[in-house]
């Protein structure tokens, strides 16, 4: 454990130093791409436990919108508050359904989500308060009581993503390594086997969902800080299916697998619709047959053998 | 009592489409286990190749309601183009694998789909609204009602009896209904199971573009047009029950009331009405109104 | 000895199938206990009335004192009933070891968000335990590489690992095959062997029953039709009759 938070301390230590003298849209990139990241890793939690969640947007909505309406409507702009803030009334928003949702599998599962997070599209579409169609604009963060020059916005935006990602990402391996890491694995490969031991599947399942939840809100409320603007298609099904499609790719093996395919996801659009424009989702979508039928454990397979001492 | 009827009508138009797509994609999920994310792409692959026919057979000088057989042509040439490139040029290497990842790959189809849509067609609309005049106004009361739209109730209910007639009617369709409860023993009876997924994934594309052609002259064929189709057909077949004939068509009539109903009374329910429903159906009978399979639930 | 299990009148009812007709049965500690029957006299109903999946439509069943109708298998397993499985039901992507800290985290039901599974202590605890069913050189395997008899320990291993006080085998010997029946049930024994336990056995094969256990209770259409020690239930006529299948003399 020791070890674990020194080494990521020294890995963050170097990404802030490293991410300082990138160009700024590679800044915007990397932000959205840890911003995005934080909703896949929760999705990732879920995936151990044998179900997708197509629906992670709503989420992330969630979040996004919490911190844009605090921001206009309280004004509170801190940079580390907001985040927190989003992923607290995500997480609080779910926990009422999460004993329910834990109780499907399967396609059942899947479709339920997508279904719950299409109602929250449709409601917030409708919803002018919340700013309809159009969404809600954010305006600039400040951080620990200081407004930001303009040079050091994007640097500062990137900074705190990368801060939240990383306690994220170090808090994620020791909750695969837990006991509970370990029971939900253990839900995945034989449900049946856990009742009989006396374990609670339900509630393990919901708390997994909860705390989702919370990352896929924390992560949305860092997107929206970056791009200044949230609006109903981040709970659309289509965005959800990012998701879904990074921690496919990621695998449920590997932490820092999450980040990278949600940056390879960032790269791939960002590329494709400067050279490409007509190629971005076949890009995608080739990407994930080949990953789904050549790399079934994704990316985090090709350097976390499944050896049984592995824990995560 | 105006309103009624419009809604009636409005509802009944939309159902009918909405039937004729998900009647293939509960199809194919009954016979292949595959919920197909791509069916509303080849709704969207229907709709353009009509609205190219259309354009062509107008561009021959045909007769106007040639168009309506170009439509169909255009869906029954999709179906036998794609069909096998894509059941047995990439999903058969996913059989027997879990539901959910049979999804993630129809997602990854369907994103291909996306593009190559748009490097065929292009990124621009289409309008094909011609055939949409075709049937003339009926008038009842003061209000107008387009013949067209009732044109597409009558092909409703004619593909649902057509299939429904397939089924349970025909040889094949026995052979279908044997692969749909256990394709392992239908196999060792020696039916060739192989030939009746790419029969019964065939009829579904097929199915999926005939609703993108008969639609195409309401709506402006554009990028994206799947996207919507494909959540609102999920949501039907949920609804009705996964592999249910009687399903997609009870589902349809559910699903295209409450889009009618909220979209002349209560404009604020629209988008989310129907997912509500869909969420509810899976919360309190997730098997859908008409069972056919059990749901994983514990 | 105290009583441990006690089912008192117990009936259940399929709809027109008679699965358990006024059962009455008494176990006490440390008894080492078959049942048999052919398929569908009800021995598994039993078991699963027992475990608490299925309830009985009339009767009583305690458990160390306690009455377990009711009750759910959640709650009947914390009072210290653990099963194997006829198909070990094994957790296959993960190793040997693994599996058995899974097993000892639900016992425990201590779960933590942060608490790591792999700790000292846990490891030795399940450590042990698999070295009393000679499995401690499988223990960083993968249970799906493993062959079919070593699954089989593993599952009765698994269902150890809550020291429970009444231990289900369900078919332990299935799908073994004959010459390593033997070995199989030797280490089984052995590694009940000094544990606080009772341990009931549904099986088929009778050389397996004879051997290991000191009572046989025989099962035919929801009946006991015997209840007494191996020498004299196995040779009973009616037992020879329904369940062992011997001609009559």
């Amino acid at each position: 454990m020791g070890k674990l938070l020194f080494t990521a301390e020294l890995v963050l230590l170097g990404c802030l130093g490293a991410g300082f003298f990138l160009p700024k849209w590679l800044q915007f990139m990397l932000t959205m791409a840890m911003a995005n990241g934080l909703v896949s890793l929760g999705l990732v939690i879920l995936m151990r436990g044998g179900v997708v969640a197509f629906g992670q947007g709503l989420m992330a909505a969630l979040g996004g919108y919490t911190a844009a309406l605090v921001f206009e409507h309280l004004q509170w702009t801190d940079a580390l508050l907001l985040p927190l803030l989003g992923g607290v009334t995500a997480m609080l928003i779910t926990a009422p359904f999460a004993p329910l949702l834990a109780r499907y599998r399967g396609i059942f599962f899947s479709m339920l989500t997508l279904a719950l997070s299409m109602v929250g599209y449709g409601i917030l579409v409708k919803t002018d308060s919340l700013g309809g169609s159009d969404g809600i604009n954010m305006g600039r963060v400040t951080l620990l009581g200081q407004t930001l020059p303009d040079a050091a916005v994007s640097y500062t935006l990137l900074a705190v993503t990368m801060c939240f990602a990383a306690v994220s990402l170090v808090w994620a391996k020791v909750f695969f390594a837990s006991t509970r890491g370990l029971v939900t694995r253990a839900i995945r490969d034989n449900e049946l086997r856990v009742e009989y031991m006396g374990g609670s599947v339900a509630q393990t399942m919901a708390i997994n969902f909860v705390l989702a939840a919370f990352l896929a809100g924390m992560g949305g409320a860092l997107a929206v800080m970056a791009l200044g603007h949230i609006d109903p298609n981040f709970s659309y099904w289509t965005t959800s299916g990012e998701y879904v499609f990074v921690a496919i790719l990621a695998g449920s093996q590997s932490v820092l697998a999450v980040m990278l395919s949600s940056a390879v996801l960032e790269v791939v659009r960002s590329f494709s619709s400067a050279y490409f424009p007509t190629t971005w989702q076949f890009a995608l979508g080739l990407f994930l047959l080949l990953v789904i039928r050549f790399l079934p454990h994704g990316l985090g397979s090709l350097w976390r053998s499944k050896s049984p001492q592995d824990m995560s | 009592m105006q309103l009624a009827l419009t809604i009636l009508v409005d509802g009944l138009s939309y159902a009918s489409w909405l039937f004729i797509v998900a009647l293939g994609l509960t199809l194919v999920f009954g016979v292949l286990k595959i919920l197909n994310i791509a069916h509303g792409s080849f709704y969207a692959l229907g709709a353009y190749m009509a609205a190219s026919a259309v354009a062509l057979a107008t561009d021959w000088n045909l007769p106007p309601y040639f168009s309506l057989l170009a439509m169909l042509l255009a869906a029954v040439m999709l179906a036998a183009l794609v069909a096998p490139l894509t059941e047995r040029g990439l999903l058969r290497f996913f059989y027997g694998r879990d539901e959910v990842l049979l999804v993630l790959v129809t997602y990854a189809l369907f994103l291909m789909l996306e593009d190559i849509t748009k490097l065929i067609w292009g990124a621009n609309p289409y309008y094909v609204s011609e055939p949409y005049g075709l049937f003339g106004n009926i008038d009842i009361g003061s209000q107008s009602y387009v013949g067209y739209d009732l044109l597409l109730v009558v092909l409703a209910g004619l593909v649902g009896g057509l299939v429904w007639w397939g089924l349970n009617r025909t040889r094949f369709g026995k052979i279908v209904t044997a692969v749909i409860h256990s394709p392992e023993i239908a196999a060792s009876m020696g039916i060739k199971v192989s030939r009746v997924y790419m029969v019964a994934f065939a009829i579904g594309l097929f199915l999926a573009a005939l609703g993108g052609a008969f639609t195409a002259p309401m709506i402006s064929v554009q990028p994206g047009v799947s996207v919507g189709v494909i959540i609102i057909s999920f949501a039907v077949v949920i609804i009705g029950g996964l592999g249910s004939i009687e399903g997609a068509a009870i589902g349809a009539l559910i699903v295209g009331m409450a889009r009618a109903m909220a979209v002349h009374l209560m404009p604020v329910a629209e988008l989310f009405s129907v997912y509500v429903v869909m969420a509810l159906v899976l919360m309190f009978r997730p098997e859908g109104l008409f069972q056919r399979i059990q749901a994983r639930k514990i | 000895m105290s009583g441990l299990l006690s089912a008192q009148g117990v009936q259940k009812k399929f709809g027109a199938v008679v699965a358990a007709q006024d059962l009455h049965i008494h176990i006490q500690a440390g008894e080492r206990i078959s049942l048999i029957g052919s398929n569908g006299a009800g021995k598994t109903t039993f078991v699963n009335m027992i475990t608490g999946y299925i309830q009985p439509d009339a009767g009583q069943i305690t458990l160390d004192g306690h009455n377990i109708i009711g009750m759910t298998p959640r709650d009947i397993t914390r009072l210290g009933v653990a099963r194997s499985f006829q198909i070990p039901q094994l957790y296959a992507s993960m190793s040997v070891l693994d599996n058995m800290l899974v097993a000892q985290t639900t016992h425990d039901n201590q779960l933590s968000w942060w608490r790591p599974a792999h700790s000292a202590a846990s490891r030795d605890r399940a450590e042990a335990v698999l070295e009393r069913f000679n499995l401690l050189s499988h223990r960083h395997r993968l249970v799906a590489e493993l062959p079919g008899g070593v699954r089989k320990l593993v599952d009765i291993a698994l269902a150890m690992m809550g020291s429970p006080k009444l231990l289900l085998l369900d078919e332990p010997t299935s799908g073994v095959a004959a010459e390593e029946k033997f070995p199989m049930m030797d280490t089984v024994m052995q590694a009940l062997d000094g544990q606080a336990l009772t341990a009931l056995f549904v099986e088929h094969d009778m050389d397996i029953v004879s051997r290991y256990c000191q009572r046989v209770i025989a099962f035919y259409s929801g009946r006991i039709i015997a209840d007494d020690l191996p020498s004299v239930a196995l040779t009973h006529a009616d037992v020879r009759r329904y369940v062992t299948g011997e001609p009559d003399a």
